[in-house]
């Protein structure tokens, strides 16, 4: 068991599990002195994982984070929350670090219905934590020996990726162009994989339904690019694939999402500059060079899309607005404050699939190429 | 319209025809006054008849009442209900006009605080007795200073109203009460008494339990006069004993119950030896006095000033104050109170009105008292929280009357009596006598209905009773009860008696939600202590897997949290 995890875990992560569990070592033992030698109440302090605690580092190209620390003292309203927090450290430390072994968080999160009455109630609870031990301990949870249970996004295109079979460590080839009507899924951990291609760039989509009917059409054969569909905030897999593949093979990346404030907010801003919540592994977990081609609110009018949108709901208004006043991406990026503002006074959000309005392969035979010609994309 | 004449009446033949109309033969028609509209209430009518005498001669003659209440079934429709006091007797030139003629008592000439007010209760219920069963009044009477005592057998002619006598004798009697056990000793022998009462009337009755029951209305009795020390004795016929008082009642605190040969004993013991002190007979207060009786005193008065009347026929009334009415009134000190009766009597009346005057004296009511209310629902209501409220004497109609008010609250599931979600149990009660039947026309209902109780932390539907686990006694003391009927069964609705219970209701209310937020405060505590002590646990366990410390350790851990987080926490 412990052989078969180690071979699996990549370079820069097994080296981390010891000193994982030595931060955990050293965070319970000031617990523990608080209590039994200093006669206190023990507090728990962990970077505010928000966006208000996040700075853009246009150098570095992702979000950084700041120092601001939130302190959980024990307390009979977090007494629930300590205690869960404690022995969620104990298994990370006793039953995965010093084990070896690896744990997704829906794992975790059934573990502890042995707690008894400590138990998680809901999924949610236990990520939550989670994400707070993994900011407390400045580490990322698949150093803790957590995999995430999410898919991390699909792969097509003139792409060898060269993987190893998990069992033997025999090196795999596995060629993106031939997978017949499927295409490729990023694993969890992909460190260890390496690259060979003669493409051009990498084509990001945010829908299945796009990156099935461009996958269906070869369309990786006409722009000679590597496709790859994300399903929604792509993962921290994806992201950590599509950076790796780009820093290793030097392609430039395009994002193409449906025109809406969760498309540019969410999907895009996380996949170049990581997410607010996470943003003491962001260095790790972004892709800087991406670039956004579209659907952009000019698109709208360029491609006489008027009668193919849909009016902002609340939600989408109220993230735009939230964005242009707190996030310190668009507020970096004047392009992107003006699209914003142009979208909310146009009132109106786009979908990938808009494009079908001309014909079902407008879309590819068209838009792409004009976009693709023109080069004016978006930070 | 012209009538259509079938016989022509002359003024002589009218006259014929007219003759006076005894009060016997009026309430004969006219039972339901007196509390006898069915023989259910028939029943409980006479018991607290013969109750009520029983405990207002034994106080008046300041002796400690032992009465005791024994009812026999003898056929289905039929009751034998015996009532025995410890009391001073009575005289026998004076036994059948007490228990066999109307309108005859002591009580109805005075304004002296009293049980009965009026004379008639006791020989209704004989009348009663005779017209259902024929059957006469047995009395039994021995008073001290005799060495023998009386058998009477009483009639009542209710032509005449007046009583006729079927047995007179003499023979040796003394009354007895069974002696009850004194803290697990076992009981001696029975108690006898060198003076006392004991009537038994025969009627047509039913038994049944409840809140109308005679159970109920002894218990209440117990609760009030917990001076009282009272045994009740019932025997069913066989098919009927499922319905014994001892079902009811024996689960209660002060109650103890028996069961032989079919007689069912529950006794409610005395809780404590102090007599209410006497109450007073007084004169007429003169702001409550209306402008025809001013007007009928005015013209009855023995004195032969104005002045002399004011200060001799009303109570708080000196020569000075008389003075000062007469100056307002404009009005000579000396004039002659007939005339004034003719002819200036309005404006005396407005001047005796603006008139600032001492309240009535409060000597003449005799109220429970706050300690005396809580130590009878003690002794017979379980529950966790008691108060009592007994208001200062004041003022309706020129009568002094005193209202007191008392509360129990059990925890909620804790008794079986008392459902947490039920309208609240009302007792009233009148001069010490509990008041079982026209709950919705008393004054009382209304008092109790009109207190916004949600503003002390109970549940209260719009209109109605609070509801919860809880007793409210209201007692009214006074020289002369308002009722509103003969059977003296509700309190009629005076502002004044409403406003006096509407402030001892809340302040009883008050009372309850301080106890009702400290329970609060406690269980809110307790539910903090039990989640803090839920999780520290937890906290230690992951503490020592992490650390791989000892059990000693785990246990310190734990200790000391849970002290920590509890003196920050909890306010207790």
């Amino acid at each position: 068991m412990r052989k078969h995890s180690n071979s699996e875990a990549p370079g820069w992560m097994s080296a981390s599990r010891q000193s994982a569990a030595e931060k955990i070592l050293q965070v319970t033992m000031a617990i523990y002195e608080d209590i039994v030698k200093r006669n206190r109440k023990p507090y728990m302090r962990f970077p505010v994982r928000s966006l208000a605690n996040v700075k853009y580092d246009p150098k570095r190209g992702h979000f950084e984070i700041l120092g601001k620390m939130a302190t959980r003292t024990l307390s009979y309203n977090t007494v629930k929350t300590f205690a869960q927090c404690v022995r969620l450290l104990a298994t990370t430390k006793n039953d995965l670090l010093d084990k070896g072994d690896i744990a997704s968080k829906r794992e975790v999160y059934y573990n502890s219905k042995s707690w008894g009455e400590c138990r998680f109630d809901e999924q949610p609870e236990s990520d939550t934590l989670l994400d707070d031990i993994e900011a407390m301990l400045g580490v990322n949870r698949e150093q803790l020996g957590y995999i995430p249970d999410e898919r991390g996004g699909e792969v097509c295109g003139p792409l060898i990726v060269i993987d190893r079979d998990p069992a033997t460590g025999q090196e795999i080839r596995i060629d993106c162009t031939k997978l017949g009507t499927g295409a490729w899924s990023i694993p969890s951990q992909v460190e260890h994989l390496r690259f060979q291609t003669k493409a051009k760039f990498v084509l990001v989509v945010e829908t299945t339904s796009l990156f099935g009917r461009l996958v269906h059409h070869r369309y990786y054969e006409t722009a000679d690019c590597i496709l790859i569909s994300m399903s929604g905030v792509p993962t921290r897999a994806c992201r950590r694939f599509v950076r790796r593949l780009s820093d290793d093979q030097r392609l430039p990346v395009l994002a193409f999402t449906d025109g809406d404030p969760y498309g540019y907010c969410n999907i895009y801003r996380t996949l170049k500059v990581g997410s607010g919540q996470a943003a003491h592994i962001n260095r790790y977990f972004c892709v800087p060079q991406a670039r956004y081609l579209g659907v952009t609110p000019w698109d709208i009018k360029d491609y006489q899309l008027e009668d193919a949108t849909h009016p902002l709901e609340e939600v989408d208004i109220k993230r735009a607005k939230d964005a242009l006043k707190n996030d310190p991406f668009v507020r970096h990026h004047k392009e992107w404050q003006d699209a914003l503002n142009l979208m909310l006074s146009l009132g109106v959000r786009v979908e990938q699939q808009a494009f079908a309005k001309h014909g079902l392969n407008f879309v590819l035979e068209t838009y792409l190429p004009e976009k693709l010609k023109k080069r004016q994309f978006l930070p | 319209m012209s009538r259509k004449i079938i016989s022509k009446e002359t003024a002589e033949t009218l006259a014929q025809k007219q003759r006076e109309i005894s009060v016997s033969e009026f309430f004969l028609k006219n039972r339901h006054l007196l509390g006898f509209d069915n023989p259910r209430k028939a029943l409980l009518t006479t018991v607290k008849e013969a109750v009520d005498n029983a405990l207002d001669a034994c106080e008046e003659a300041g002796i400690l009442p032992e009465i005791s209440v024994q009812i026999e079934q003898i056929a289905e429709r039929r009751f034998q209900v015996a009532v025995t006091d410890n009391g001073p007797g009575i005289v026998r030139a004076q036994i059948p006009k007490i228990f066999a003629k109307l309108l005859y008592g002591s009580k109805f000439h005075r304004l002296r605080m009293s049980r009965g007010q009026q004379g008639i209760g006791i020989s209704a219920a004989g009348m009663y007795g005779q017209l259902t069963t024929g059957s006469a009044t047995r009395i039994l009477s021995r008073p001290a200073s005799g060495r023998k005592a009386h058998l009477m057998e009483v009639h009542i002619d209710t032509r005449k109203n007046a009583p006729v006598i079927l047995k007179d004798e003499e023979i040796d009697w003394r009354p007895e009460f069974p002696a009850l056990d004194t803290e697990g000793r076992a009981p001696k022998g029975p108690i006898y008494y060198n003076h006392g009462t004991c009537v038994t009337i025969e009627m047509e009755a039913s038994y049944q339990r409840g809140r109308l029951s005679v159970d109920e209305y002894l218990k209440q009795c117990a609760i009030v006069n917990p001076h009282l020390q009272l045994h009740y004795r019932l025997r069913l016929l066989k098919n009927d004993r499922n319905a014994g008082p001892g079902v009811t009642t024996a689960r209660e605190a002060g109650a103890q119950s028996a069961e032989d040969d079919g007689w069912q004993h529950v006794a409610f013991r005395r809780g404590t030896k102090d007599l209410p002190p006497p109450p007073r007979e007084i004169k007429p207060h003169p702001h409550g006095v209306e402008l025809g009786l001013l007007m009928q005193m005015l013209k009855d008065t023995r004195s032969r000033t104005l002045r002399g009347m004011l200060a001799e026929d009303f109570s708080r009334v000196t020569a000075a104050t008389a003075l000062q009415i007469c100056e307002r009134a404009g009005l000579s000190p000396k004039a002659n109170p007939v005339r004034i009766a003719h002819q200036e009597c309005e404006a005396l009346y407005k001047a005796i009105q603006e008139t600032k005057l001492m309240r009535p004296p409060t000597d003449c009511l005799s109220p429970i008292g706050e300690e005396a209310i809580i130590a009878g629902l003690k002794k017979e209501v379980g529950a966790d929280f008691y108060t009592a409220v007994t208001r200062p004497p004041t003022v309706y109609r020129g009568n002094p009357f005193q209202i007191e008010v008392g509360l129990a609250y059990a925890r909620p599931g804790e008794s079986a009596e008392l459902g947490a979600e039920e309208p609240a149990r009302v007792m009233r009660f009148a001069n010490r006598v509990p008041l079982l039947h026209m709950a919705g026309a008393c004054a009382v209902t209304e008092a109790v209905t009109g207190v916004n109780w949600k503003n002390y932390g109970l549940v209260q539907p719009k209109g109605g009773l609070p509801l919860g686990p809880l007793v409210i006694l209201v007692h009214m003391a006074s020289v002369w009860v308002p009722f509103t009927s003969e059977s003296k069964e509700a309190i009629a609705h005076y502002p004044e008696i409403i406003r006096e219970m509407t402030v001892a209701l809340q302040e009883c209310g008050r009372r309850l939600s301080l106890y009702l937020n400290r329970r609060r405060r406690e269980a809110e505590a307790r539910r903090k202590r039990d989640y803090i002590q839920l999780y520290i646990p937890h906290l230690a366990l992951g503490l020592r897997e992490i650390l791989r410390l000892g059990e000693r350790d785990e246990k310190v851990i734990i200790a000391k949290l849970i002290k920590m987080l509890e003196k920050t926490h909890l306010d207790v």
